[in-house]
């Protein structure tokens, strides 16, 4: 009875599967303890994969010494090492670069959970590994249980021994084969006595507690264990593939609460196994309350490394802030359908609870239907001493403690004043008002030594019998206990104010910092312009410069903005480090895993549909940031991912516009062109075929074959005008200026369209000494003739027609005038466009005439303008620059050449 | 003069302007020769010696030019060549190399006819080495071995450059000129690119000898070409 798989699951399915395609696939060969054989068998494997045709590299393998397994490598390609110097010692190490650079098939690399010297590309191995895979290469390795990260401290409670190199669990579930190499506790013990098993020599102590029989028994249950649980694993994906019943009625979901504590890092470890074992989600959560301003900066790392714990060991971090940590731990859990809220025992003194329930206590009672899980904190041998759980106070204001005595000496003047007129409750009044002030300003310290003193001084000065401590009346005693408790707990209370008021506009100052770069994001245009805003912002609030860097055309990062005073340059090898970030979206630099040596530390900018480039921040004094402002840091780069997202569609957009209205524009031109060459032709044909076809008289003949002549010479001045538009728009004009008369070209046009203009008059007012001007003959001629062919189209065959020309400041201005019928008002300038015919035109056109003259004009430097006259009609005017003087003119008048007839 | 129908090479590949450029000369009296490619047009022209050539610049085999120099190697008959708009490079180089005139895509057959019949004319009239002193152009007369020049019966006074100017442009009526043979023919060959001297003489020019200087009936000017002093034909 198979139900239907869940459909969103059988994508992420699918996607994984893709994913994993894509990826290439990790083997684990895993042992419970050194000296098993597991690297005998990763070259024994890897032989038989090179004896079936596959592409196998050795990447990096350690024999130490022992000639069978060293006898297995012969014959396999072995890559160098890359070798480095550190302190005087030599490093070798895997080379990464080179690795990628060969791309085998299949490559070994031992001892997962190794640790790389100072200087390489990433702090572990295991990540090396992790970027081989992520470039598509097959990877076997080996791995001993206790260098994973959840079983460290199982295994060192077992062993005593504390392993610190580990590796996370996500990579060793991660893995596509683990390959379990066993052996009898026996036979190990029988090779750890022949010689056959290498521990290093700083091992050497450890080695006599490590191999233990009953160490090593427990280690191979857990190997063991471990290997089955992945079975199982896989058992229940199939199943699930496949839509069998699931075995369990509800998903789980274990919460962690984590804390700065040492022992909080046993508690994360331990919830993780727990939520493993129900295969349920694991989230961890820490609470921000006024508390935690004051922690100190050892407590702070503390929690950035817990969570950086958990999220390794798969959870999903989230930091709260509240003043009450168990509501909102509880209000949390309810919203996100936690089942176990798991916490680590209190570590605090037993008293304390008596003042106030402790965290545990509230939890577990407003968390009615969660299950709550205590895990014990207690460290395991050997690691650090808890730190103290005091919180660091503020700074120890002795003023503080200078002040109270005085201020209570003020009051005391001051009662003694009343006291002759008032009741003594007023001056008990009086006293509480001055233990409010000092707790106030000065704390919770100096108040309670306020509260002291003044219950002293009430006794000696105002209770009788008065100027002793001796009290004669009973309830005094109870006055003064009521006091000192009234004051004890005002003290208590204003400080609680104080923090949370203090707490808020810290909270404040991130908001606002966010919403004020919200705003100026809004504002920016272009990529530019948010960089620049995104490196002023993340400048004022960090104190610290940035840059930011987004990938171009080419596919490769580049810097935008910058060159203010707060964003740095990055170089080549910054970019490089910036694009890994890219590449693989996770933080990379200073404070980080990856490439610590770097100068900046990078975050990716993730837009929503892809990443759109990483932002770099320069702390001044080197290092990373700790949890809270790289969580800030986060969301700004959220917020300029956002905008950088905006302005690149905008850019797009606007490209998109143009091309369509480029699209639009070609449409109609070929519509408009079709239409316009079509009509000629059709009268030519038509004609032409007319003359041939029917019997026509010989006048009626002239007047025919006369048309075709027309239509002819129509089609010719398109053509032409269609040829000098396509000629301008390729840019394939050349403006080849000379100096020249104006006459010259005036006489030019005149002489071609002497059949246009007909007999109507045309008068020339050209000054004869105008000066030469630059301009090109051809072009020129070809401006002159449209404007006269547009004047003798537009206007009655008898309309005189006038060409002058005068000199302006800077060049000449020619004018072509009619007094036809003239334009329409607002014509002025759409005339100039691309395929504008005025209405009142005849004799077709295809409206490209004045647009050449505008582009021939353009390109000469000067401007071409209509304006309708006052009596009608219409003049264009149209300016040619005169730059620069003609070379001298020289007359030689006679020379040696003799004088021909 | 005896009458001899003239023969008119037409090297054309197109087939209608075969058809057109026959049927015009045919119907003015000449005789024609056809060639469709340069090759063809070079061996018919060395085994006819034809009258005139009529070539086109845009054929497919050969380079204008190099037609025009071939032919110029051996023949100094005269040569019109045709081209098409926009190729007034190739016009002005191929009236350098030694072709006599040009005509420009679309024409019609009066202007065709004219350029053939001032060019026969130039040619036969160099054969027979005419001294003839007195030229007229319509209302333009020179005089050349007094070296006067005489407008609508007016005397006008020419400086000596702009003389030399005007009589080649006599000498040359009816044929375009380039601004190259000008200048050469005026300055020297060391002038031959300074086209701004002879704009500024031929606008002197004109001032002195056309009725309306702006709008000049016999100082034409052939624009990106040079100028051309028009007959009435």
């Amino acid at each position: 009875m198979a139900e239907r798989p869940d459909p969103d699951a059988l994508l992420a399915e699918v996607r994984r599967e893709e994913e994993r395609a894509a990826r290439g696939r990790l083997t684990v060969f895993f042992g419970s303890a050194p000296g098993v054989g597991k690297t005998y068998a990763m070259l024994e494997s890897a032989r038989l994969e090179r004896e079936e045709g596959r592409d196998v590299v050795v990447g990096i393998v350690e024999t130490h010494g022992r000639y069978d397994t060293g006898a297995l490598l012969l014959g396999l390609e072995i890559l160098p090492r890359r070798k480095t110097e550190h302190k005087g010692v030599r490093l070798e190490e895997l080379d990464l670069d080179a690795a990628l650079a060969r791309r085998p098939g299949l490559i070994l690399v031992d001892e997962l959970a190794h640790t790389n010297a100072p200087g390489s590309r990433h702090a572990k191995r295991w990540q090396d590994i992790e970027e081989l895979l992520a470039s598509g290469l097959d990877v076997y390795t080996t791995l001993n249980v206790q260098h994973l990260e959840s079983q460290s401290d199982v295994i060192a409670q077992i062993t005593q021994v504390i392993v610190r190199e580990t590796v996370p669990d996500s990579v060793f579930e991660g893995a596509d084969d683990v390959r379990l190499i066993d052996l009898p506790i026996d036979e190990l013990l029988e090779r750890l006595r022949e010689g056959k098993v290498y521990v290093s020599e700083q091992a050497e102590l450890a080695r006599e507690r490590f191999f233990r029989e009953g160490n090593l028994i427990a280690l191979r249950e857990l190997a063991l264990r471990l290997t089955a649980q992945r079975v199982d694993a896989q058992m229940r994906e199939y199943r699930e593939k496949h839509g069998i019943d699931r075995t369990w009625a509800a998903a789980e979901r274990v919460l962690v609460c984590v804390s700065p504590s040492p022992a909080s890092e046993r508690v994360i470890r331990g919830a993780r196994r727990l939520a493993a074992g129900l295969h349920a989600d694991f989230i961890a959560a820490y609470v921000e309350t006024p508390a935690s301003l004051r922690l100190s900066a050892t407590d702070r790392r503390r929690i950035a490394e817990h969570l950086r714990l958990a999220q390794s060991l798969g959870a999903e971090t989230v930091t709260l802030s509240s003043a009450d940590s168990a509501e909102e731990v509880t209000r949390f859990a309810r919203s996100r359908n936690v089942t176990r809220i798991v916490v680590g025992k209190p570590t605090h003194a037993r008293w304390r609870d008596r003042l106030r329930p402790s965290f545990l206590d509230q939890l577990v009672r407003l968390t009615d239907d969660i299950e709550v899980h205590v895990l014990t904190g207690e460290s395991a041998v050997g690691s650090r001493p808890p730190a103290s759980q005091r919180h660091a106070s503020r700074r120890f204001e002795l003023a503080g403690f200078v002040a109270a005595p005085a201020v209570v000496a003020a009051t005391t003047g001051a009662g003694s004043f009343m006291f002759a007129s008032a009741q003594l409750a007023d001056v008990v009044m009086v006293y509480l008002l001055a233990v409010v002030l000092v707790s106030l300003r000065w704390g919770l310290w100096p108040s309670l030594l306020a509260a002291v003193l003044s219950v002293f001084t009430l006794d000696y000065f105002f209770i009788p019998p008065l100027n002793t401590f001796a009290v004669s009346d009973v309830s005094h005693v109870v006055t003064f206990a009521v006091m000192f408790i009234v004051a004890a707990v005002i003290s208590g209370l204003t400080k609680r104010v104080r923090d949370q008021a203090e707490a808020s506009r810290e909270r404040e100052i991130r908001t606002a910092s966010l919403y004020s770069l919200s705003g100026a994001l809004a504002l920016a245009k272009t990529t530019a312009d948010v960089a620049d805003a995104g490196t002023k912002h993340v400048h004022d609030v960090f104190g610290a410069r940035a840059c930011v860097l987004v990938v171009g055309l080419d596919g490769h990062l580049a810097q935008q903005g910058g060159g203010t005073a707060c964003s740095f340059d990055v170089d080549e090898k910054e970019l490089a480090v910036a694009e890994w970030t890219r590449q693989h979206g996770r933080p990379a630099g200073a404070g980080t895993d990856t490439l610590p040596a770097s100068v900046g530390s990078y975050v990716p900018l993730e837009a929503s549909s892809s990443r759109i480039g990483v932002l770099g921040i320069r702390q001044p004094h080197g290092g990373g940031l700790d949890h809270q402002r790289t969580q800030h840091l986060q969301a700004f780069a959220r917020q300029i991912a956002g905008a950088l997202e905006r302005t690149r569609l905008a850019e797009r957009a606007q490209q998109a516009q143009l091309r369509i209205e480029a699209e639009q524009l070609r449409n109609s031109l070929l519509s408009s062109v079709s239409h316009d060459l079509r009509t000629p032709l059709a009268v030519i044909t038509g004609t032409a075929s007319t003359l041939l076809e029917t019997k026509v008289e010989p006048p009626v003949q002239r007047e025919l074959t006369e048309a075709i002549l027309t239509e002819a010479e129509r089609l010719n001045r398109l053509v032409r005008n269609l040829l000098d538009m396509t000629r301008l728009e390729a840019g394939a004009v050349e403006v080849k200026k000379e100096w020249q008369p104006l006459e010259e070209a005036v006489g030019a046009a005149l002489e071609r369209t002497t059949s246009v203009l007909g007999s109507r008059p045309v008068t020339t007012d050209v000054p004869a000494d105008l000066p030469l001007v630059p301009y090109d003959s051809i072009l020129l001629q070809q401006v002159l003739v449209n404007l006269l062919e547009n004047a003798a189209k537009y206007t009655h065959a008898s309309t005189p027609i006038t060409v002058s020309a005068r000199l302006r400041d800077d060049g000449v201005e020619v004018i072509v005038a009619d007094e036809g019928p003239g334009l329409a008002p607002g014509e002025e300038t759409r005339i100039f466009e691309k395929f504008y015919r005025a209405e009142k035109g005849r004799g077709g056109g295809v409206g490209l005439g004045l647009t050449i003259c505008n582009g021939i004009i353009t390109a000469h430097g000067g401007k071409i303008w209509a304006v309708s006259g006052d009596r009608g009609g219409v003049a264009f005017h149209f300016t040619l620059p005169i730059e620069g003087e003609p070379p001298m003119i020289e007359m030689p008048e006679s020379l040696p050449r003799a004088e021909g007839a | 003069m005896t009458y001899v129908p003239m023969r008119i090479l037409v090297i054309e590949d197109e087939p209608q302007m075969q058809k057109f450029l026959r049927a015009s000369l045919t119907a003015e009296g000449y005789r024609t020769l056809e060639a469709t490619s340069g090759k063809e047009g070079i061996e018919l022209a060395r085994t006819h010696n034809p009258d005139l050539v009529l070539l086109d610049l845009g054929l497919p085999d050969m380079d204008g030019m190099d037609v025009t120099k071939a032919l110029r190697e051996w023949s100094a008959k005269p040569i019109v060549v045709i081209s098409a708009r926009g190729q007034e490079e190739d016009k002005v180089r191929a009236l350098d190399l030694g072709a006599d005139d040009y005509l420009t895509k679309p024409f019609g057959t009066g202007e065709l006819l004219a350029r053939i019949r001032v060019a026969i004319r130039h040619s036969s009239r160099a054969k027979e080495e005419s001294t003839e002193p007195l030229l007229q152009i319509g209302e333009l007369g020179i005089d050349l071995d007094r070296r006067r020049v005489v407008v609508s019966g007016r005397e006008v006074h020419l400086t000596p450059n702009e003389y030399k100017l005007f009589a080649y442009l006599m000498k040359h009526a009816g044929k375009v000129l380039t601004h190259r043979q000008l200048l050469k023919e005026v300055w020297g060959a060391a002038y031959a690119s300074q086209t701004h001297y002879l704009r500024v003489y031929m606008v002197q020019l004109r001032h002195k000898l056309e009725a309306d200087p702006t709008r000049p009936r016999y100082l034409v000017t052939e624009p990106g070409v040079g100028y051309r002093l028009k007959t009435e034909e």
